[in-house]
């Protein structure tokens, strides 16, 4: 069988993207389950020790193309270094993170390659698979899972013909861990002055303006919102601790945005943002009806109040009776200590 | 030569009112089950194409769909919004494409409209969420693609630039034409019907839909020719069959599993240790998160 490949994205600071080293550490233990190597592909320019980096995340092989025109990242490019690589080299799994790069990068490359391609996997692992149709038994596919429909349904994606398997997976859905400090592989230098032609440049950059990224509760699946039960400023810290390992977004009710616990873009609620998140942890809200027409769509909720007759929990799927500062350190604790 | 812009855009099933018939045995779409609307993103991408037209006087603005015959209810919608024509793309062969055989079918459509200028559809549907056809439609007619448009800035016959949106922040970008264009929904909404526009293409019609109607509309397409929406065949866009449909399309869906939520009573837990453990490990396996 050939080899696991991770498109490593370099980041403004020459870097590589924390969600290629996820995406590494997730290609190691699907290449020891395959026993395989596991190849990562760096495009870019200058970019920082990208050996002392990714080696210990269990990389076999950098295919490392470096060039000038390479960075910053435009499509064309890097779609036309990429194909080559992959004539050649003919991986048998690709991961891209499902970020602006991946996202525009991966379909076109599986479009040239004429391969199956699953965007946004939450899960991924090796299966087999039986097609009754043809009767034909297919060995270590990989099962590229992922919520569709507008989270309605959780599908579990194979491309049993085609090569490579292809996926693309958030930031935070993998976890990062170092494979092994010690590890090394051994670096391929592609030279892609001999692979781009004049028409990969028919897009230019002109200027890039990097920003904080805006606040978007409305487009969260997840929502953690707090009330004026949160209590303080500092508290609703919690709620961002957990947002930011949950890949969540921070929501307010308007007693709290009041009170200046939190700006104003994050109220929810009729005179706020509607929400229809798969999951609204609702923090010390007591579930006025204008807050409540803003979330009650929300696929499950769960309640954290003080109050056990607080409105709210007429609504909620869960309701945990207690301070706000005393279970989201615990939910954040057991996250850890339960998921991948 | 009139500046020529195709729009791509799905109808959809409402994914925020899913019953239980909404998935069939085989693990697809059961769209008859559901209500249709015109995809969110595919209303931004119209209204660039329209305000581009604003602006162009000899622009126009072509609608290109595949779908089965009730998909031509969002060509009508855009007709009522400003666009001057549409193409329905319809055969049973293209049941079942994933993105690859969509992008491959709908660039052959596009081919078939060629020259044009510029090709804008959403950044992605609701129902996949997957943002691929736009780049895969342009890699298939080997044009660039500008994803993520929120704004375009300057347009003349060669060239476009663009004001992308990211993740963290925006580009600037200039590319030749003819290019792909997929819209973020950070761009302004398509503007309502106009009643004008709404007498004049209601009779609308795709030959299929002719055919269903008990009124006689022979005469009234006689006169005004432009009430009829071509419909297009896998045989009109001299498709391989090997790339359609199924066939065509690398991926398979080997299970879903429904997590249709029903509101029960509230569970009450404690703030205990146990208790809390116990819920994150149902969010996680449930796949709420994580």
């Amino acid at each position: 069988m050939n080899n696991i490949f991770v498109y490593c994205e370099v980041t403004e600071e020459r870097s590589i993207a924390d969600v290629s080293l996820e995406l590494l550490s997730k290609g190691r233990k699907l290449a020891d389950d395959l026993k395989v190597k596991l190849e990562a592909v760096v495009i870019g320019h200058k970019v920082i020790k990208p050996e002392a980096l990714l080696y210990p995340f269990g990389v076999d092989v950098i295919h490392y193309a470096d060039d000038e025109k390479l960075f910053p990242y435009t499509t064309l490019p890097h779609t036309s270094v990429i194909i080559e690589l992959f004539k050649k080299e003919k991986p048998e799994i690709v991961l891209f993170g499902a970020t602006s790069i991946g996202r525009d990068l991966a379909p076109r490359v599986a479009s040239a390659l004429r391969c199956g391609l699953t965007a946004d996997c939450t899960s991924l692992e090796i299966g087999d698979h039986f097609e009754n149709k043809t009767q034909t038994e297919y060995r270590n596919l990989l099962y590229q899972i992922r919520p569709a429909f507008g989270g309605n349904i959780i599908a579990t994606i194979i491309n049993p013909e085609t090569r490579p398997q292809m996926a693309t997976v958030r930031e935070g859905v993998m976890k990062k861990e170092v494979y092994s400090v010690k590890y090394k592989g051994k670096l391929n230098k592609i030279d892609a002055r001999s692979i781009l032609k004049d028409e990969d440049f028919a897009v230019t950059i002109i200027e890039r303006h990097l920003e904080k990224s805006r606040i978007d509760i409305k487009n969260a699946q997840v929502v953690i919102a707090g009330g004026y039960g949160v209590g303080s400023k500092e508290n609703f810290q919690l709620l961002f601790d957990l947002a930011e390992i949950l890949g969540a977004q921070v929501g307010a009710s308007r007693a709290a945005v009041d009170a200046g616990f939190v700006e104003h873009e994050r109220q929810v609620g009729q005179t706020g943002v509607t929400v229809r998140p798969k999951l609204y942890i609702a923090c010390g809200i007591s579930g006025a009806v204008q807050h409540r027409a803003g979330m009650d769509q929300s696929a499950q909720i769960i309640s954290i109040n003080t109050d056990i007759n607080a409105p709210i929990n007429q609504i909620a799927d869960y309701t945990i009776t207690g301070n706000v500062a005393d279970v989201i350190p615990k939910m954040i604790k057991y996250y850890r200590k339960n998921s991948k | 030569m009139r500046f020529r812009i195709i729009v791509l855009a799905k109808q959809v099933p409402d994914t925020r009112n899913v019953g239980k018939d909404a998935m069939k045995a085989d693990g697809t779409v059961n769209r008859a089950a559901l209500p249709a609307i015109f995809n969110p993103e595919d209303l931004h991408a119209l209204e660039q194409a329209l305000s581009i037209k604003d602006k162009i006087p000899y622009a126009e603005v072509i609608l290109l769909t595949m779908g089965p015959t009730r998909a031509a209810e969002i060509i009508r919608e855009a007709m009522y919004r400003g666009a001057d024509r549409g193409f329905l793309i319809t055969d049973r062969k293209f049941a079942g494409s994933d993105t690859l055989a969509t992008s491959y079918a709908l660039s052959l459509a596009v081919k078939k409209l060629a020259p044009y200028h510029l090709v804008i559809s959403g950044r992605q549907a609701i129902d996949g969420d997957t943002a691929q056809v736009g780049p895969q439609t342009a890699e298939k007619l080997g044009i660039p693609q500008i994803t993520y448009a929120e704004e375009i800035l300057s347009l003349d016959a060669k060239k476009i630039i663009v004001k992308r949106r990211l993740e963290r922040g925006v580009e600037v970008v200039n590319s030749t034409l003819p290019a792909l264009i997929t819209v973020h929904s950070s761009a302004p909404p398509c503007r309502q019907r106009i009643g004008k526009l709404l007498m004049k293409y209601k009779h609308a019609r795709t030959v299929t839909e002719l055919q269903n109607e008990t009124k006689d509309y022979t005469e009234l397409y006689n006169e005004r020719p432009y009430l009829l929406i071509e419909e297009w065949s896998a045989d009109d866009l001299n498709a391989d069959a090997q790339n359609l449909g199924l066939s065509g399309s690398p991926t398979k869906v080997k299970k879903i599993e429904n997590v249709v939520f029903q509101h029960k009573e509230s569970k009450i837990l404690s703030n205990s240790d146990k208790d809390i453990e116990k819920l994150m490990q149902t969010l996680i396996s449930s796949h709420i998160i994580g």
